[in-house]
């Protein structure tokens, strides 16, 4: 009698992509929430084009450029979108966002040949693609109005990092910061939003902790050490890890299954990476926030990650 | 007669510089923020490209193996040194955009490439027709480079507006709007290539 | 014709010949283009001279002079004269703070220290962005531009810096460096004018000034 046995494994974990994604989107709705309660309407708005044109254009290319079968409902397109929107201010033009999520889904993403094969976060790639194109539109943020009811013509501000850059203004206060009554991208705001989130997906088991946890900690180590050495200076590393896309970068946009290393020790140095290029793009380079940047190289760098630092085999020592 | 109407005509597509050689990529990415530039850009090279081919097309008998790369180079940069002379002399706008890369089309790797791959063995006559046909394709590819990068940047076309320049995409008109314009038209290239 | 072989005198011979050959060539192609390109500068600084000062009948070129500015530099100031009567003067002045290196502008004043006009001779800004600043500071927007105000009554600075000038959006580095070749301009042709004893209380004020824009030199371009 001849036994078959198949290549492992062999119980499906159950898990599948649209199960991650959809993860993912839940553990989104709390920072929606508290950006659609400082930015209203605009928020809404932002949120919508955003996601519905990045659906529009992954359908569009898929179908007609690439010739293949849609997979508009794996909840990749929606999630990219989703991110996308969290990267912009809230008063964006419509026309602008389009053009951001064509940057985001067909630079970024499609033509690499779609989902799994993108060297870069797609999201981050479209946020980027506006912040040089669009510097001026890009670089005013709304200052939060609770439940606006208006659109492109918000009152703007500076950011917390802006303010640290040229000197001036006055820092929100550490409750301020938490909840999210600052000035900023519509889903950079609200700390304890994202941190919930972090939570769930911890809990449901979509992320590790290497990531997040690396890039944190580094920021708030190298941050801590110039602020000890000049506070007048350098800001308190609880203002750096509070401000700027630090916490929606850390937790969302880096942890991107695709474009992070697959081992734990290759997350690490990921995030250290990360860390490290943020906080020397925010303290001496000439833009304030430098989260999306960091991304973006590491991004690069994460082949090579992935080839020296490999993960073990199921079982393997 | 056919063979050398080939050579003429091999730069412009079939072997573009650019798009398929990906020869001479610096002054490709550099000079092309706008339609205008890039046709310059491209002149200029065509310019040099055609007197290099000839002249050391010419003296290839005179020029012994183990010294021909010196050689090459200095016929190379004497006439880039006249065309900035000239250009300075005459055209000093043009000049004052294009700037840094005159100098520099010494060391782009199109001149040097077709000094040695094709005038230091063919005829003085086939070597002037390689010139201008790779001038061209250069030209041609910078011009459209240029034109594209201008069009989506600042919503001009040879400076002439048709959309209003708020539209425009600022990053067309940097270096990082030239890579991605880049990397598209060499698969569109590649694609009419197949067909 | 054979090939020259790859021997030692074959080879110096050939070099030598070459080199000669070239050098012959851009020295006659120097001689015959060196007029022309002279005239050239010439004629391109002559009209950013005209464009910024009031109609005048000497040669500003010939009569300039050096000016040394509060800070040490040393800047051309040419003089506009019609009649004999000084109608104003163009400072070429310049600033290595620009984001991307230097800036050089010429800009024009009165006798009483009022700015009539500017024209950026040279920069590296980012395109769309700092290079806004040959349009930015003479459109009558808000408080944009800089035409007409008179630099007697202290130096210009960006709003951001407590200014009185409204720097190009999301480009405050170029503006801040934009301003900082005014304030030198001005400061180069108010400091020769102390030397003759025409004015001297303005100088100070503006040294003092200077020194404070230039120690304001950080700041984010954009987010």
């Amino acid at each position: 009698m001849n036994l078959y046995v198949s290549p492992s494994p062999h119980i499906h974990g159950g898990d599948s992509v649209s199960k991650n994604m959809y993860g993912v989107l839940i553990a989104l709705v709390p920072a929606f929430l508290v950006s659609l309660y400082f930015f209203g309407v605009g928020a809404l708005v932002v949120t919508l084009v955003s996601v519905v044109s990045c659906m529009l254009f992954e359908f569009l290319i898929q179908k007609f450029l690439m010739k293949k079968e849609p997979t508009l409902w794996d909840g990749s397109a929606l999630l990219t979108g989703l991110l996308l929107a969290f990267n912009l201010p809230s008063n964006l033009p419509v026309w602008i966002i389009v053009i951001g999520a064509l940057a985001a889904i067909g630079i970024g993403k499609m033509s690499f040949g779609g989902l799994g094969n993108n060297i870069f976060n797609p999201a981050l790639v479209g946020r980027v693609f506006l912040l040089i194109s669009f510097p001026a539109q890009m670089t005013t943020w709304p200052v939060p109005e609770v439940m606006s009811m208006n659109y492109t013509d918000v009152e703007t501000g500076a950011t917390i990092l802006t303010m640290l850059k040229s000197g001036s203004g006055d820092l929100p206060t550490y409750t301020q910061m938490l909840i999210g009554e600052r000035g900023g991208s519509l889903g950079e705001i609200g700390a304890i939003a994202l941190l919930l989130g972090l939570i769930f997906m911890w809990v449901r088991r979509i992320i590790s902790w290497h990531i997040p946890v690396s890039i944190l900690a580094t920021v708030f180590l190298f941050t801590g050490i110039l602020h000890a050495v000049n506070p007048a200076e350098y800001a308190n590393p609880v203002v750096h890890l509070l401000s700027g896309g630090l916490l929606l970068g850390a937790i969302f946009m880096a942890t991107d299954y695709v474009t992070s290393p697959m081992s734990k020790k290759g997350m690490l140095i990921y995030g250290v990476g990360i860390g490290l290029l943020t906080t020397v793009i925010r303290l001496f380079g000439s833009y304030p926030e430098g989260m999306s940047f960091a991304i973006l190289i590491m991004n690069a760098f994460t082949p090579l990650i992935n080839s020296y630092v490999k993960p073990k085999h199921f079982g393997g020592k | 007669m056919n063979n050398k109407v080939k050579i003429l005509t091999n730069g412009i597509l079939r072997e573009n510089p650019i798009f398929v050689l990906l020869l001479g990529m610096c002054p490709t990415l550099g000079t092309t923020s706008s339609a205008i530039n890039g046709l310059g850009m491209g002149l200029a090279t065509t310019f040099v490209l055609i007197c290099t081919n000839t002249v050391i097309s010419a003296l290839k008998n005179l020029i012994p193996d183990q010294v021909r790369i010196p050689a090459y180079i200095v016929v190379i940069a004497t006439f880039v040194t006249v065309l900035q002379m000239c250009m300075e002399a005459y055209v000093p706008s043009l000049y004052a955009s294009l700037g840094i890369f005159i100098p520099l089309i010494v060391v782009n790797c199109v001149i040097l490439g077709r000094a040695e791959a094709f005038a230091a063995k063919k005829s003085v006559f086939s070597s002037t027709l390689d010139g201008i046909g790779m001038g061209l394709g250069f030209t041609l590819a910078l011009t459209l480079l240029g034109a594209i990068r201008e069009l989506l940047g600042t919503g001009k076309l040879f400076s002439f507006t048709l959309v209003p320049e708020e539209y425009g995409a600022l990053i067309f008109v940097l270096a990082p709007g030239a890579f991605i314009a880049l990397g598209y038209l060499i698969a569109l290239v590649n694609k009419i290539r197949k067909v | 014709m054979a090939k020259l072989k790859s021997t030692l005198p074959n080879m110096l011979l050939s070099l030598t010949i070459i080199c000669v050959c070239a050098a012959g060539i851009l020295a006659t192609v120097n001689q015959q283009t060196s007029g022309p390109i002279a005239l050239s500068k010439a004629a391109a600084l002559e009209n950013a001279i005209k464009e910024v000062t009031p109609d005048f009948d000497n040669s500003p070129l010939a009569e300039a002079y050096k000016a040394v500015t509060s800070d040490g530099d040393s800047l051309l100031i040419y003089p506009a004269t019609k009649g004999g009567q000084s109608v104003g003067v163009a400072v070429e002045s310049f600033t290595m703070n620009g984001f991307s290196g230097e800036i050089r502008v010429i800009v024009g004043f009165d006798a009483d220290g009022k700015l009539l006009n500017y024209s950026v001779l040279q920069h590296a800004e980012t395109p769309g962005l700092g290079s806004k600043m040959q349009e930015w500071f003479r459109t009558d927007k808000n408080k944009q531009s800089v035409i007409g105000r008179s630099l007697a009554d202290g130096n210009l600075s960006v709003t951001k810096d407590g200014g009185n000038v409204d720097a190009i959006t999301a480009s405050t580095i170029t503006s801040r460096a934009f301003l900082q070749t005014i304030n030198r301009a001005y400061s180069a042709y108010r400091g020769t004018d102390a030397a003759t004893g025409a004015t001297s209380a303005t100088t100070d004020a503006t040294t003092e000034a200077t020194e404070a824009t230039e120690t304001t030199e950080e700041g984010g371009e954009n987010e």
